[in-house]
Order: structure tokens, then C-alpha cells, then sequence
């Protein structure tokens, strides 16, 4: 499979602390990738490196390269906005607009400058459907999208992504504020978009982890301790660290 | 929901419905083997064992992750651990598939004095019950399983009877005994397979039925609830 993105020597400093510490990682295109690790291991940290979300953090410094189809995010005349178009990102809370389901679904087409109504329509359909919403909103597009059930509320989160047409979707912790069935929902669009798209998961919940991705980063205290593929990880981690975390052994 | 994960779960039912479909092959080409001394039939068997134990080797390496990744519970881990045991019950069908067809190479260099009557007819008893329990667990039929049990006597008789019998040959012509200990052999590894099959009969059970009858653990149970038999057994 080909790499989408390519991490080498990522080290970032908060101040004096150092949150990543050499970080190596190459994540390929159309899987699921995950990050675990316990709280404060850094995965959060390097998942908002990808699209340089910790540029807005102040005080944050970083050395190393992130390599995104083989230009560096980090050089001096990389597009910001551009690259947070082509990596988006779904959070922990959903986090809609305060505005009607279609207002949030086209709100990256109207900001690009998309007027045309017919063309908005076309992909608010096309978005909704991709995330398993249509049918639930389908009749009340017009209506406030914060008035939905939280899990729809997190679809369409997803969906207002996939209308700007995104590369690469990183989620932080997507299922938190999920109930179980909630979950297993969006667990099932994940395995669905990885046809499309390129996903990078960071969980607290390593069964999560196991069920939807490909492969699986252990981070311990801003290192990366182990990567590989899912199975192999769950099964036969190479290291005791990874086998003391994911045994619940850790701590 | 977790439509991805029952496709896993459809996936390993389609892989030992193949390993099934293969040992049977291999069973009637040995049991053919030594009824009209084929050695193409022979090889048959031989080539089959091989694949036999690559989708051994396939089936459970798609156990493992299924255990690991997915955290199955209730039907969904009954029948993950009843396609394990029957993946093993399996690889050693097919173990005994081979040991046949060598009877049937040793035949060969043996006069054709003729078959004894039973083993033809345990050879088909044991093909029948093989049938009935892969389609036990293929179907989710608890009532093909259960005769599949009540079967097995009907086969260890045959197996006593073919031991007598033999006694009797080799006692009125000792040089029968090469011949002897062959169809004893034979008959041996039918009453083998038979009673693998009484494994997977009751697996199946255990899987639809949530019952465990095997050392008679049922009757020793008293604590009896209801137990949701999973999708389909309704």
C-alpha cells in the first residue's frame, strides 16, 4: 500500500517539555490507522501535528519533517488552509455549526466560494449519504443541527468533511461521547470510508483500535514503542511495553 | 450494525465449509481407495490432506484475529470456539483419510480374497454421519446433530464385529493376518472419524443450543436458564 503520510525525526516541544520524542511513522493510504497509549503519551499530539493543529498552540515548538505526499507540511511556504482541507478532522465532542443540517453540510463549499445551489445540493446528498445520515435528515435538512442526537450530531461532522473532499481524516477520540450503539456505527462508516479515504484514529479504547484499524501505534511518554499491523500487535506485540499496556499490565 | 463483523464471521463459516467439503473428499477417495484398490484414488487423498492443512493453518490464524480484535460474546464466541475445535476435528479426519488410502496401498501387495462385508457398510454409515455433521453446523440444525450422536453406536458395533471377525479369519488361516490386521486397521480409522464427528455434533450443539452435552455435563447440570440461541435458530 502507498504511504500518504511520512513522519520522520517529528520531536515537539511544549516550552521545555518535550510531548514527542523522535517520532518515526509511515501511514499508508485507504487503511485505518490507530494510536493508543495512555493519557499524556503524545498520540493526541502527533494525530494534530498531521494537519499542524498544534500551530495554535502557543509556545509549540517542532523539529523533524511530516511528509504529506511528499512535500513537508512544516516548510516555510506550505499552505495551512490547504492542507487542512486536504487532512480534516473530526473531534472528540461533535462539534456542528450553529446552523441547519445543509448550512453545515456546504459550509466548506460556500466558504470556497461555491454559490450555486444545485451543486451545493449535489453534495450535501452525496456527503450525508457517505456518512450514513441521509435518511435520518434527509426531511429536515433546514432544521438546527445541533438539535440531533449526538451520534448524528458526529456524522454529520464526518459528512460536512467528506463535502470539501478531504484526503486524509484524522479523529480524536470520535467515539467518547458515545453510547455503544452509537459507536459500533461510527466504527462501521470508519471501515466504510477507508475504501475512499485515508483515516488516522487516536483512542483511548484499545478494543476499539483492535476492531477498526489496520494498523496500530503504541505510544509510551512521547515515543513511539511499537507499530505494525493490527493482528500482529494484538497477538504478538514485539515488545513487553506494548504487551504490559495492551494486557492491562500497564501502570 | 457491526455489519463488517459479521462478514468476518460469514468469511470463517465459508472457510470451514471448504475444509469440510475437502475432508469428505478425501474420505471417499480413501474409502474408493480400498474398496476397488485405486491408486489414483490414493493420491487423491494424499493431495487433499495437503490442502486440508493449509486451510487448518488459515482457519486458525482467522480465529486468533477474530478472538484478539473483536472481543466476540454470547453466539457470536460459541461459534467461534465450536469452528475451532472443528477445524481441529477436521485436520485429524483428514489424517485418517490418509491412513486409509495407505491400508489400501498395503492391500495391494495382499491376495484379493475379498472385503468383508461390514466394512463397505461402515464406510458408508461413517460417510453419512460425516454428511450429517457438517451440515449440522452448516444449517445450525441441532436435530441433524443429535441423531449424528445416537449414530456413532451403530458404527463402534460394526468396529467390534470387524475385530471378531477378523479373529475368526485369522484363527482358520493364519496367513490371513497381513490381511487381518489391515481391515482391522481400516475399520479402526472409520470408528475414529465416526467419533470426531460426534465431537463436531456436539460443538454444534454448543453453538445453537448453548448446551454442552459432551461427559454427559448436562445431566450432571442442574442449574438450568434460558439461553438466546442467536440469530436464525428461532
Amino acid at each position: 500500500m502507498p504511504t500518504t503520510i511520512e513522519i520522520r525525526s517529528l520531536n515537539l516541544f511544549y516550552g521545555s517539555f518535550q510531548a514527542l520524542k523522535a517520532v518515526d511513522l509511515s501511514i499508508e493510504k485507504n487503511i485505518i490507522t490507530a494510536l493508543i497509549g495512555p493519557s499524556g503519551c503524545g498520540k493526541s499530539t502527533l494525530l494534530r501535528c498531521l494537519n499542524r493543529m498544534n500551530d495554535l498552540i502557543h509556545g509549540v515548538r517542532i523539529t523533524g519533517e511530516v511528509r504529506f505526499e511528499g512535500k513537508n507540511i512544516y516548510d516555510a511556504t506550505a499552505d495551512v488552509a490547504t492542507l487542512r482541507k486536504r487532512i480534516g478532522m473530526v473531534f472528540q465532542r461533535p462539534n456542528p455549526f450553529p446552523l441547519s443540517v445543509y448550512g453545515n453540510v456546504v459550509y466548506g463549499l460556500k466558504v470556497a466560494g461555491e454559490r450555486e445551489k444545485r451543486i451545493m445540493d449535489e453534495v450535501a446528498e452525496r456527503s450525508l449519504k457517505a456518512a450514513w445520515l441521509w435518511d435520518n435528515v434527509k426531511d429536515r435538512l433546514d432544521r438546527p443541527a445541533l438539535g440531533l442526537p449526538l451520534d448524528q450530531q458526529q456524522r454529520l461532522c464526518i459528512a460536512r468533511l467528506l463535502a470539501i473532499q478531504p484526503e486524509v481524516i484524522l479523529m480524536d477520540e470520535p467515539c467518547s461521547a458515545l453510547d455503544p450503539i452509537a459507536t459500533s456505527k461510527i466504527e462501521d462508516l470508519m471501515l466504510d470510508l477507508k475504501r475512499e479515504y485515508s483515516i488516522v484514529i487516536v483512542t483511548h479504547n484499545m478494543q476499539q483500535a483492535s476492531r477498526v484499524s489496520d494498523s496500530t501505534g503504541y505510544m509510551l511518554l512521547g515515543e513511539m514503542i511499537e507499530f505494525g499491523p493490527t493482528a500482529n500487535i494484538f497477538t504478538m506485540p514485539a515488545r513487553k511495553l506494548t504487551e504490559d499496556y495492551i494486557t492491562g499490565k500497564y501502570g | 450494525m457491526k455489519r463488517h463483523f459479521q462478514n468476518e464471521l460469514e468469511a470463517l463459516k465459508v472457510s470451514l465449509v471448504k475444509m469440510g467439503s475437502v475432508v469428505e473428499e478425501a474420505l471417499k477417495s480413501s474409502v474408493f481407495a480400498i474398496l476397488n484398490r485405486d491408486d489414483a484414488a490414493v493420491q487423491r487423498v494424499l493431495e487433499a490432506e495437503e490442502r486440508i492443512n493449509l486451510l487448518e493453518l488459515e482457519i486458525d490464524h482467522a480465529i486468533l484475529d477474530l478472538l484478539a480484535l473483536q472481543q466476540p460474546v454470547a453466539s457470536d464466541l460459541r461459534f467461534i470456539l465450536a469452528v475451532q475445535k472443528i477445524n481441529n476435528d477436521l485436520e485429524r479426519m483428514g489424517d485418517h483419510a490418509v491412513n486409509i488410502a495407505e491400508s489400501a496401498v498395503a492391500l495391494k501387495t495382499l491376495p484379493d480374497t475379498g472385503m468383508l462385508e461390514e466394512i463397505p457398510r461402515m464406510a458408508e454409515l461413517t460417510l453419512g454421519i460425516v454428511k450429517q455433521g457438517l451440515d449440522s453446523m452448516i444449517l445450525k440444525d441441532p436435530s441433524l446433530a443429535a441423531a449424528v450422536l445416537r449414530a456413532d453406536d451403530g458404527i463402534d458395533d460394526m468396529n467390534r464385529t470387524v475385530a471378531r471377525k477378523v479373529i475368526g479369519l485369522v484363527k482358520n488361516d493364519p496367513t490371513a493376518i497381513a490381511l487381518g490386521l489391515e481391515l482391522i486397521r481400516i475399520s479402526r480409522n472409520l470408528e475414529r472419524v465416526a467419533d470426531l464427528t460426534t465431537n463436531i455434533a456436539e460443538d454444534v450443539l454448543f453453538y445453537v443450543q448453548a448446551r454442552v452435552v459432551k461427559h454427559h455435563a448436562e445431566e450432571k447440570d442442574d442449574t438450568h436458564r434460558e439461553v438466546y440461541h442467536g440469530p436464525g435458530t428461532d
